[in-house]
C-alpha cells in the first residue's frame, strides 16, 4: 500500500525525515508513533505529494508518487495536521464544494455522499451553522468525513482524534476499525501512545526524522519469557521456585519460565496459592522508550 | 474547480462588501456634486466631472474615473493576495491538493474568479452609477451624448447613446486588463508568502512605488515599462477620434506583466512544499 525507500527531506541545514523506509501493507491498522517534531507530518505530507522529497522513493498504491500523485489520491481519503474548512460556510456547503472541487462522481448523487460521510462521523443532526461556530472536535468530524466522502481504499490521517472527547475518541476507534473491516488501509500518526495501541495492527516509530522501529504490534509485545504470579504464599514460592525468581515486590513475583499455565500448575501441586499468573508482555511505552532517545522538545544544556 | 472558485466567492459576504465599497465613492462624490454644483476647474479633478453636471448619462464615465486609480486595484490586489496565501493559512489548500485539484487548474480556477470579480466591480460600479448620474443631474434628450470639453480636444463633439455605450464597453475591456496585471503581481506573490495580508501589501506596494515615479520626471527613462504608466489610457476612448496609442501601449505592457508574472507564479507554486 505504501512503500518508501530512504526517503529524506531537508529544509536547509535541518533534516526533517532522514532515509526513511516505511512499509505499509494492503489491510493493515498502521500507526505512525512519534513524539512532536519527529517528522511524522512531513512524511505524510510527502506521501500526499504536498512536500517533495530531497531524496528516497516514494509508492502508494503502487504508483510512483509524486508523479503519478494524480492517479492516487482519488482512491486516498486524508486529514493532515488538523480539518481546513471555510469558516463562513457550514459544514455541508463545505463537504459539498470539496467533492465538486475534485474529479469522480457525479452531480446527481453528491447529496447523497455528502450525508453517508456526515452520518458516518456522527455529524447526521448538522444544521446550518457556518464552521465557525463549531466545537474542536465538530471541525475534527468534520475533517474524517472530508476525508471518508469518496469511499476510499487507503486513509492517511494524521492525529485523527486531536481534540475529541473520550467517548468521541472512541467512536473514531471504532468507526475506523470497522472501515478496515471492510477493506480500507488505515494509516495514522499519533503521538499518543494508548491511542496507537488501542488501535494498530502494525507500528512505526518515528524519532528525530528516522524510523526507528517498524514492526507488527503482536510481535512487538510479545512475550519476554517471563511470568507474573501474585500469591500470598511468597516465601514458599520463593523457595520452591529456586533462582529463578528475578523480583518480589509485596505479593508479586517475576519469575523466568517459559509457560504460565505449566508454572501455575507447578506451584499449586507443591501447595503454593496463587491469586494470579500471567505471561509477562512488554508494554509499548516501553518499546517506544527503549527505541527512542529523548524527548524532542527537551532542550539540554551544551 | 473554476465552477467551485465562483461559487465560493460570491458566497462570500466580503465580495459584496467590496463591491458596495467601490459603488458608494462615486455616490459619495455625486451627492456632494449636485447639492453644490461645483464643478472642478477643468484639467483638475476626476476627468468628467464638469462634464456630467449637464448629463448624468456620462457619469458611468466619471465613477470609472474615481475609482480607477485607487480603489479597484487595492481591492483587486487584497482579493489576489488572498487566492492561494488565504487558502494556505485557512488550511484549506491542502485538502484542495489532496481532493485532487492540480496546481495548475487551481492557479487557473483562480485568475479566472478574479476576472468574474473585476467584471462585477466595474459592472456593479457602472449601473449604480449610470443610475446615479441621470437621477441626480439628469439626462440629455437622447439625441446624443456631447463629449465633455475637458477631455475631448475639440468640444462640441456628440455620439450617439450607443456610442457611448461601445465606448463604455471598450473602457471596461481596457480597466479588466489593467485589473488583471495587478492580480498577476498578488497572485504571484500570494504564492510566495503563506500570509494573504503580505501578498496583497506587496503587490500594493509595486503599485505605489510605480504610480509614484509616473509622476516623477527623473524616472521618464523607466515610464514606459511601469504597470500603472498607462492605466488612465481608456480615458482615450472618449475622445474623438478615438486615440489608440496609449491604449494599445497599455495593453502590451499589462500582457507582458501577465505573461511573466504569470508564469513565475506557476513555476513557483507547482514546485513548492506546501507546509501549512
Amino acid at each position: 500500500m505504501i512503500v518508501t525507500r530512504g526517503l529524506t527531506k531537508t529544509y536547509g541545514r535541518v533534516t526533517a525525515v532522514d532515509g526513511v523506509g516505511l512499509d505499509v501493507h494492503a489491510g493493515d491498522r498502521y500507526g505512525l508513533l512519534g513524539p512532536n517534531g519527529s517528522g511524522k507530518t512531513t512524511l505524510v505530507r510527502m506521501l500526499l505529494g504536498l512536500v517533495f522529497a530531497t531524496r528516497g522513493e516514494i509508492e502508494v498504491l503502487g504508483l510512483p508518487v509524486p508523479r503519478r500523485v494524480r492517479d492516487v489520491l482519488p482512491s486516498v481519503g486524508a486529514m493532515v495536521e488538523g480539518p481546513g474548512a471555510y469558516p463562513h460556510l457550514s459544514g455541508r456547503a463545505n463537504l459539498t464544494l470539496f467533492d465538486a472541487a475534485g474529479p469522480g462522481g457525479g452531480r446527481r448523487d453528491r447529496r447523497r455522499r455528502v450525508d453517508e460521510a456526515l452520518d458516518r462521523v456522527g455529524l447526521a443532526g448538522i444544521d446550518r451553522r457556518p464552521v465557525r461556530a463549531y466545537s474542536l472536535g465538530m471541525r475534527q468530524r468534520l475533517g474524517l468525513a472530508a476525508a471518508l466522502l469518496r469511499r476510499p481504499r487507503l486513509l492517511i490521517l494524521d492525529e485523527p482524534t486531536n481534540g475529541l472527547d473520550p467517548r468521541g475518541i472512541r467512536e473514531i476507534r471504532d468507526l475506523l476499525t470497522e472501515l478496515n473491516t471492510d477493506g480500507t488501509t488505515v494509516f495514522l500518526s499519533s503521538h499518543l501512545l494508548g491511542e496507537i495501541e488501542a488501535l494498530c495492527t502494525r507500528v512505526g516509530v518515528m524519532d528525530r526524522g528516522r524510523l526507528v522501529l517498524q514492526d507488527d504490534l503482536a510481535t512487538l509485545r510479545a512475550p519476554t519469557g517471563r511470568v507474573l504470579v501474585g500469591t500470598p504464599d511468597t516465601d514458599r514460592a520463593v523457595a520452591l521456585l529456586d533462582g529463578r525468581v528475578e523480583r518480589s515486590d509485596g505479593g508479586t513475583l517475576t519469575v523466568r519460565h517459559p509457560d504460565p499455565a505449566a508454572l501455575n500448575a507447578e506451584l499449586v501441586a507443591a501447595g503454593v496459592r496463587v491469586s494470579a499468573v500471567a505471561a509477562e508482555r512488554r508494554s509499548l511505552e516501553q518499546v517506544v522508550l527503549d527505541a527512542t532517545t529523548t524527548s524532542a522538545d527537551r532542550v539540554e544544556a551544551a | 474547480m473554476i465552477r467551485v472558485e465562483l461559487v465560493k466567492m460570491f458566497r462570500r459576504p466580503r465580495t459584496y462588501v467590496v463591491a458596495a465599497l467601490l459603488c458608494g465613492l462615486p455616490l459619495i462624490v455625486a451627492v456632494f456634486l449636485a447639492t453644490t454644483r461645483i464643478p472642478p476647474p477643468p484639467g483638475q479633478g476626476g476627468a468628467f466631472l464638469s462634464a456630467v453636471l449637464s448629463n448624468g448619462a456620462l457619469y458611468p464615465a466619471a465613477a470609472m474615473a474615481l475609482v480607477m486609480p485607487v480603489f479597484l486595484p487595492v481591492s483587486v490586489a487584497v482579493l489576489a493576495g488572498d487566492a492561494v496565501a488565504g487558502e494556505a493559512s485557512a488550511g484549506t489548500l491542502r485538502y484542495l491538493l489532496v481532493r485532487p485539484v492540480g496546481r495548475t487548474r487551481l492557479l487557473v480556477a483562480k485568475l479566472v474568479a478574479l476576472v468574474a470579480f473585476v467584471l462585477f466591480a466595474i459592472v456593479a460600479v457602472l449601473v449604480t452609477s449610470y443610475l446615479t448620474g441621470v437621477a441626480l443631474f439628469g439626462s440629455e434628450p437622447a439625441a446624443g451624448v456631447a463629449l465633455p470639453a475637458d477631455v475631448t480636444s475639440m468640444s462640441g463633439v456628440t455620439i450617439t447613446p450607443a456610442g457611448l455605450a461601445l465606448r463604455l464597453l471598450g473602457t471596461v475591456a481596457y480597466i479588466v486588463v489593467s485589473m488583471l496585471g495587478v492580480a498577476a503581481i498578488a497572485l504571484f506573490l500570494s504564492t510566495v508568502t503563506d500570509s494573504a495580508l503580505g501578498a496583497a501589501m506587496g503587490a500594493l506596494a509595486v503599485l505605489v512605488t510605480s504610480q509614484v515615479l509616473v509622476t516623477l520626471d527623473a524616472a521618464a527613462a523607466v515610464q514606459p515599462y511601469l504597470p500603472t504608466r498607462y492605466w488612465l489610457a481608456w480615458i482615450d476612448f472618449f475622445r474623438d477620434p478615438i486615440l489608440w496609442r496609449d491604449i494599445e501601449r497599455g495593453v502590451g505592457i499589462q500582457v507582458v506583466y501577465l505573461l511573466v508574472l504569470l508564469g513565475a507564479a506557476w513555476a513557483n507554486f507547482t514546485t513548492r512544499d506546501v507546509t501549512n
